[in-house]
């Protein structure tokens, strides 16, 4: 393991302390484990917090900020936070318009924010969930834990928190968030495994020459294993696995984000971005908007998501509206 | 009562508490090991970290009874560990500490550890052959109870409940996974030793060691 760290043990907190040196707009308490706008909005807003396990950066906390979340609550590396981080950081931002949990459908993350969520209603605080499951990678069904929760994760932040400072009420950001949830579709696939610090070697072999695909984001093997193609071929998969479990016809309008997870050059990911435009517009999908780069990662894991989401005019519209955090900036 | 069978009082939940973080850090690298193979490889370090400040909890702490000690290292796995660990080991030993308000024999500590196997079955969802804690804790359970139903002192129903843990533990190796992270890679999941099920045989083996002295 070669890592630019002090120590495995201390790699949150350090990492905490380098994001409240490099943003002021941004109040980090160490201790508790809670990023919140150091601004407050000024009138009273339902409140957006998510979190999970870290090593996705920016995903929580890079996304604090005007227009997304109030507050971010990182966990341990790939492992979710616990829920007095949650009541934190909903007692920090509650301006009593409620509080919106958006939580990555990932067991322990589930459960977390489920206990956060008890906590905090017997503290007063009211509060709903969205649940982001967007992986097409997992087999759903009543018996599993279900679809993991991707990409997508950051059009539901993006969006619902858009909706949550014009004013909506909670039902209604919390409604949107579910929507914009059920109208994405992701899916991965990694070139590499991510090494966790504390355990020193990746999550799994891959050979130089194979691929994993369908993987999450927690240096989880996928579902299956391939021999490494060109990225055509791999972008080609990507769209067609997703267009064969979202229904999307010719004419529709999609927004695409197309994610590194963390180890992959931003060369890389347009190449792969432009193979997947371009097997798009072979179905007759218009991208309306696009996002590329690194948004949910999974450490040092090379590869890429994709996620679409079916976008509308009211989707575009929240997608467009302006937003100020350290990782996504529109005026 | 039977005044010669040794009861699950105060000192010996403490040691158990204890023994439980000795057993996790030594078998870390193991657990680690088994949770890298089917889920995202740090079970281990986090029952490690939880329990060690379960330790850091019960220091100075005067409790009530066996159930408090239980409850209060409950409280702490929730606060400190996260992951699906956490919650679920927190709300067993939380169960398992409300069920004992004193010192209990075999059939009262049975009933407290089937409040816990309750609780972890509620919150995780899971049932018997979900390859889960689950797997290891149900034949625990139901040896214990065996056990004390048939007037077995603690240390004997531990130790039954131990190794019926474990066996149950080895039961998920065929299993495929429908709960938890091993979940998301179906087939694939076949052929290993579910790690939530193993620490789970490890908090048995050690209640077993501490009940015999």
């Amino acid at each position: 393991m070669k890592k630019l760290i002090n120590t495995p043990e201390s790699v949150l907190e350090d990492a905490l302390a380098g994001v409240a040196a490099a943003h002021p707009e941004l109040t980090v308490d160490i201790p508790n484990r809670v990023i919140t706008r150091t601004v407050r909005p000024d009138a009273p807003k339902v409140a957006l917090i998510s979190g999970g396990g870290s090593g996705h950066e920016p995903l929580h906390g890079g996304f604090v900020g005007r227009g997304m979340l109030d507050a971010a609550c990182p966990g341990e590396v790939f492992t979710s936070p616990v829920p007095d981080q949650m009541l934190a950081a909903a007692k920090a931002v509650d301006s009593g318009a409620g509080v919106v949990f958006v939580v990555k459908n990932y067991t322990g993350d589930v459960m977390n924010f489920e206990l956060a969520a008890e906590l905090a209603a017997e503290e007063g605080v009211e509060v709903r969930t969205v649940l982001v499951n967007d992986d097409v990678a997992v087999e759903d069904s009543t018996w599993t834990a279900g679809r993991r929760g991707t990409g997508a994760t950051v059009l539901v932040e993006k969006t619902a928190g858009a909706l949550a400072e014009r004013g909506a009420p909670l039902d209604e950001v919390a409604a949107l968030g579910e929507r914009v949830n059920a109208a994405s579709r992701s899916f991965a696939i990694a070139l590499t495994a991510a090494t966790v610090p504390a355990v020193g070697r990746p999550g799994f072999d891959l050979p130089e020459d194979e691929i994993e695909v369908g993987v999450g984001i927690h240096g989880e093997p996928g579902r299956r294993r391939e021999k490494l193609r060109p990225a055509r071929e791999l972008a080609a998969e990507v769209v067609e696995t997703i267009l064969a479990d979202h229904h999307l016809t010719p004419g529709d309008e999609v927004i695409a984000l197309l994610n590194g997870l963390g180890g992959t050059p931003l060369m890389e990911l347009y190449i792969a971005y432009g193979e997947v435009a371009a097997r798009l517009a072979q179905h007759g999908i218009t991208v309306a908007r696009s996002l590329v780069g690194n948004y949910v990662t999974s450490l040092d894991m090379a590869g890429f998501s994709l996620t679409l989401t079916k976008a509308d005019a009211q989707l575009l519209e929240l997608w467009d509206a302006p937003v100020d955090t350290p990782a996504l900036k529109r005026a | 009562m039977d005044f010669d069978t040794p009861l699950f009082d105060t000192p010996l939940a403490e040691a158990w508490v204890r023994a439980i973080a000795a057993a996790v850090e030594k078998e870390e690298g193991r657990l680690t090991e088994l949770d890298s193979a089917i889920g995202d490889g740090d079970h281990g370090s986090n029952l490690r970290r939880g329990f060690a400040a379960a330790l850091t909890a019960l220091d100075g702490l005067r409790p009530a009874g066996p159930g408090a000690v239980l409850s209060k290292a409950g409280t702490t796995l929730i606060s400190k560990v996260g992951g699906a660990s956490g919650p679920l080991y927190g709300k067993a030993f939380r169960a398992i500490g409300a069920a004992l308000p004193g010192p209990a024999g075999p059939a009262d500590l049975a009933d407290a550890l089937a409040a816990g196997l309750d609780a972890v079955r509620t919150l995780g969802r899971a049932e018997p052959g979900d390859k889960t804690i689950v797997d290891a804790y149900t034949p625990a359970v139901a040896a214990f109870r065996a056990c004390a139903a048939a007037g077995a002192a603690l240390p004997e129903a531990a130790g039954a409940a131990a190794d019926a843990a474990e066996q149950g533990a080895r039961d998920t190796i065929p299993l495929r996974a429908r709960k938890g992270r091993a979940s998301y890679l179906g087939e694939r999941s076949i052929g290993h030793q579910d790690p939530g099920a193993t620490s789970t045989a490890l908090l048995f083996r050690t209640l077993a060691e501490v009940a015999a002295g």
